[in-house]
């Protein structure tokens, strides 16, 4: 994860892509936060230039919708579903576990920046209820134990 | 790639495709669907591709990845064609002897087929599957038989024959009147008439007129479009384009939601190829009908499923909803005329097109036609996504299909609708399927999710669970669904808390039918669904948890304890080691007793307690017994040699 705001280049090339038109605006915030992760202030002030964008309307865009995130994530990202199949096949104990193995709640990220957690409101896996992704890695028919055994894994 | 000018042309170009075809050469397919994928389908793929080459089969297979086959339980699914034989849960070290043996021996792999848990018989074909045996599966089927990414492979199961069809032999007016004659409904949740919406945006004054696929699906437990998305993006495509024919549209817009990379992946391909052979762009099919389709994604709120909110954030803004009227098919997209369908609903045109309205209308009920696709998911056997005709009862779906419920447990509710549904109780199974009659009990239709409930699940919790849901998504914009789910949360809350007061209920209602009646969108007025439904049908578990401080299905933390029973517990110190805050006493050949003032009800002894002790349990709504004398703890009995 790079710390720093990510270079003026690359962000001048997805606002070109989209022709610096302003209805773009989420468009392009996507493709920054999937390039960097997170949304730097400078890069967002550059955004606001470049995309003749107030910036106040930035900051509802990017606090209105859930991919966007203001501070920077840890090295790795834990997504926990909350969908409703999970749920009633006890998907809050398993938070709960993970929260407490972690020490942060959903939305944060922990002062090494080794872990980020958030939770989702459905992966579309209910099969495999209760779900757990770390890093992209699906890990299925969770439990509170199960989910201690799989984030020892991680550094 | 030549583009396509003629119905001709596109006759000949799905001849020359079959003609390369061979029906009899084996073909060994994965799916790879999202939720196969997790469960490891990408790595037997990359066996089998090296296994075909290892055993010199590569000339003699072919090989495919196939969208989503609905079946996600027994995930990953392997089909060998021209069988058919269906090899489930199937992982790369199955791989190699699956080749030697299917393969080139024609010899069945037995531990990998399906068993009957009812008759203990082994099913061979993918279609002899009690799951799949009792589908129609209409719309949803040939994502099996197609790899998701090549337009010859839809090509070859008559794709984009419908849209010649529109093109060259119907007028739009006649499309329209095909629609409105098959009395398709939309399939996104409110069930309107979609013939009768595109009219609207057809007869709408205005020269620019807007087409829009809806694949923000965000109802939790719900993920059948993502699965036609993923799985057939060309149908959805092929859909769109007649609609934009029939209502005079020369743009579309697919917009998915970022949480779902593979449907846009896959739609993005789809429109780059459906471009390159002239079923899109300038003078299609030469018929001199132009259209254009981009992708966007959503960028993670749940408001913009409902079509103002998401025409908002289609032109890059907050998604916030607005009043309607006036409705989109008048003033929509930058305030031109727009007609917004969800994905099944275009991926049903193609099929209503070919077949015919009278044709399409055999299937279902008086007020429901065609097929629907469901999310079977929660406490059920056969987790997955069913295709069903309209009118098929819920408990055919819930047993005939989806196999029971897991475990010997009782069945206690079904909860359709997403966040914006009711949940139906064991004596209302009976009913039929359908936009109406769902509606008659308390539920809707919504896009499809149906999560099974057993006597485990508390559906006090459950109104909690949606209303948390929907406190996070509503947007603020108007305050009777902003506050009034702030409020419903709140007492709900200090229910399963067991700080519920008398008249809580009753509070709830009012509110509920304030919420209802003065919200600004679908989200607000459908919002107190959960609370009323289950306050409806299982009111005698909220005054349990209001007059009793008890949670029936021992659900709530703050109402349940945790209790060591001495007549069954072996003293093996499994829970004592695993508790994470010393709350356990005991030792070697004791019985251990939870202290319960360390106790924070994590549930792990619980879990980790071994099922021949079952020595743990939860108990609600009485106190726990005393913790035996030390002198009395010691285990007599010999737990081994018996």
């Amino acid at each position: 994860v790079k710390k720093e705001a990510m270079d003026g280049d690359k962000i001048d090339q997805i606002i070109t892509k989209h022709q610096g038109d302003a209805s773009a605006l989420i468009q392009v915030l996507l493709e920054i936060q999937s390039e960097n992760h997170w949304l730097p202030k400078e890069v967002l002030d550059k955004v606001s230039k470049q995309l003749h964008v107030p910036f106040s309307r930035i900051h509802h865009i990017t606090t209105f919708y859930k991919a966007f995130s203001l501070v920077p994530k840890g090295r790795h990202e834990i997504h926990v579903c909350m969908g409703t199949a999970c749920h009633v096949r006890g998907a809050p104990r398993v938070l709960e576990k993970v929260q407490d193995l972690t020490g942060i709640r959903p939305g944060e990220t922990d002062l090494d920046l080794k872990f980020s957690l958030e939770t989702v409101n459905c992966l579309g896996c209910c099969a495999l209820g209760p779900v757990m992704v770390v890093d992209g890695e699906y890990h299925g028919k969770m439990t509170p134990s199960m989910a201690e055994d799989v984030l020892k894994n991680y550094e | 790639v030549p583009r396509i000018n003629s119905p001709a042309e596109l006759e000949e170009l799905r001849q020359d495709v079959l003609s390369k075809r061979d029906p009899n050469k084996p073909c060994i397919t994965v799916c790879s669907g999202t939720a196969c994928h997790a469960s490891g389908s990408e790595k037997v793929a990359t066996a089998i591709v090296q296994e075909l080459e290892k055993q010199g089969l590569k000339d003699e297979v072919d090989f495919r990845r196939t969208g989503c086959h609905g079946f996600c339980e027994k995930g990953p699914i392997v089909v060998i064609y021209p069988d058919e034989i269906c090899y489930l849960q199937v992982t790369p070290e199955d791989i190699p002897e699956i080749a030697s043996q299917t393969l080139k021996e024609k010899k069945l792999v037995d531990r990998l087929l399906y068993v009957d848990p009812n008759t203990g018989e082994k099913v061979i074909h993918e279609s002899d599957i009690p799951f799949y045996k009792n589908q129609e599966r209409l719309i949803f089927g040939p994502n099996r038989r197609i790899n998701p990414k090549s337009i010859e492979d839809y090509l070859a199961i008559g794709g984009y024959q419908a849209l010649s069809k529109a093109l060259f032999e119907m007028t739009p007016e006649q499309v329209i009147k095909e629609v409105k004659g098959a009395n398709l409904r939309g399939r996104g949740g409110g069930g309107f008439p979609a013939g009768i919406k595109w009219e609207f945006a057809r007869n709408a004054p205005g020269e620019t007129k807007y087409v829009i696929v809806n694949c923000d699906e965000g109802d939790p437990g719900a993920y059948m479009d993502r699965s036609l998305m993923e799985g057939n993006p060309h149908s959805v495509l092929e859909g769109l384009i007649i609609g934009a024919y029939a209502i005079g549209s020369h743009e579309g817009y697919i917009y998915v939601r970022q949480e779902y990379p593979l449907a846009v992946e896959n739609a993005g391909m789809a429109l780059q190829q459906a471009e390159e052979y002239g079923f899109l762009g300038k003078n299609i099919l030469g018929s001199g009908f132009d259209f254009a389709i981009q992708v966007q994604r959503g960028a993670g709120a749940f408001v913009c499923g409902e079509e103002t909110a998401l025409l908002m954030s289609l032109e890059g803004k907050p998604g916030e909803p607005r009043a309607r009227p006036p409705y989109p098919a008048t003033k929509g997209l930058w305030g031109k005329p727009t007609n917004i369908n969800n994905v099944e609903t275009w991926a049903n045109i193609p099929l209503l097109i070919n077949k015919g309205a009278d044709s399409f209308s055999s299937l279902g009920t008086e007020g429901s036609k065609g097929t629907k696709i469901f999310s079977l998911v929660g406490k059920v056997n056969n987790t997955g996504l069913v295709e069903v005709p309209m009118g098929i009862t819920l408990r055919d779906i819930i047993y005939k299909v989806g196999g029971g419920i897991p475990g010997g447990k009782q069945f206690k509710a079904v909860q359709t609708g997403g966040p914006s549904g009711g949940c139906i109780p064991e004596d209302d199974l009976d009913i039929a399927v359908d936009f109406d009659e769902l509606a008659k009990v308390g539920a809707i239709m919504g896009s499809g999710g149906m999560i099974v409930m057993d006597e485990d699940t508390c559906m006090v919790d459950v109104a909690r669970y949606f209303l948390a849901f929907l406190a996070d998504e509503s947007c603020g914009k108007c305050v009777p669904c902003r506050e009034g789910i702030r409020q419903m949360l709140k007492i709900l809350t200090s229910i399963t808390e067991g700080k519920g007061k008398e008249g809580d209920i009753e509070l709830l209602e009012e509110l509920a039918e304030t919420t209802k009646n003065a919200s600004l969108c679908a989200l607000g007025r459908t919002a107190p669904n959960p609370v009323l439904s289950t306050i409806h049908y299982f009111r005698d578990e909220y005054e349990a948890h209001i007059k009793e401080k008890r949670c029936p299905a021992l659900v709530c933390k703050e109402l349940i304890s945790y209790y060591i029973d001495p007549d069954k517990c072996q003293g093996c110190g499994i829970c004592l080691r695993k508790c994470p805050v010393e709350a356990i006493e005991g030792g070697k050949k004791q019985i251990h007793v939870i202290n319960q003032e360390k106790c924070i009800k994590c549930g792990t002894c619980f879990e980790v307690c071994p099922p021949r002790f079952g020595a743990v349990k939860k108990i609600s709504g009485e106190p726990v017994p005393p913790p035996l004398p030390e002198e009395q703890r010691t285990i007599s009995r010999k737990s081994k040699g018996k």
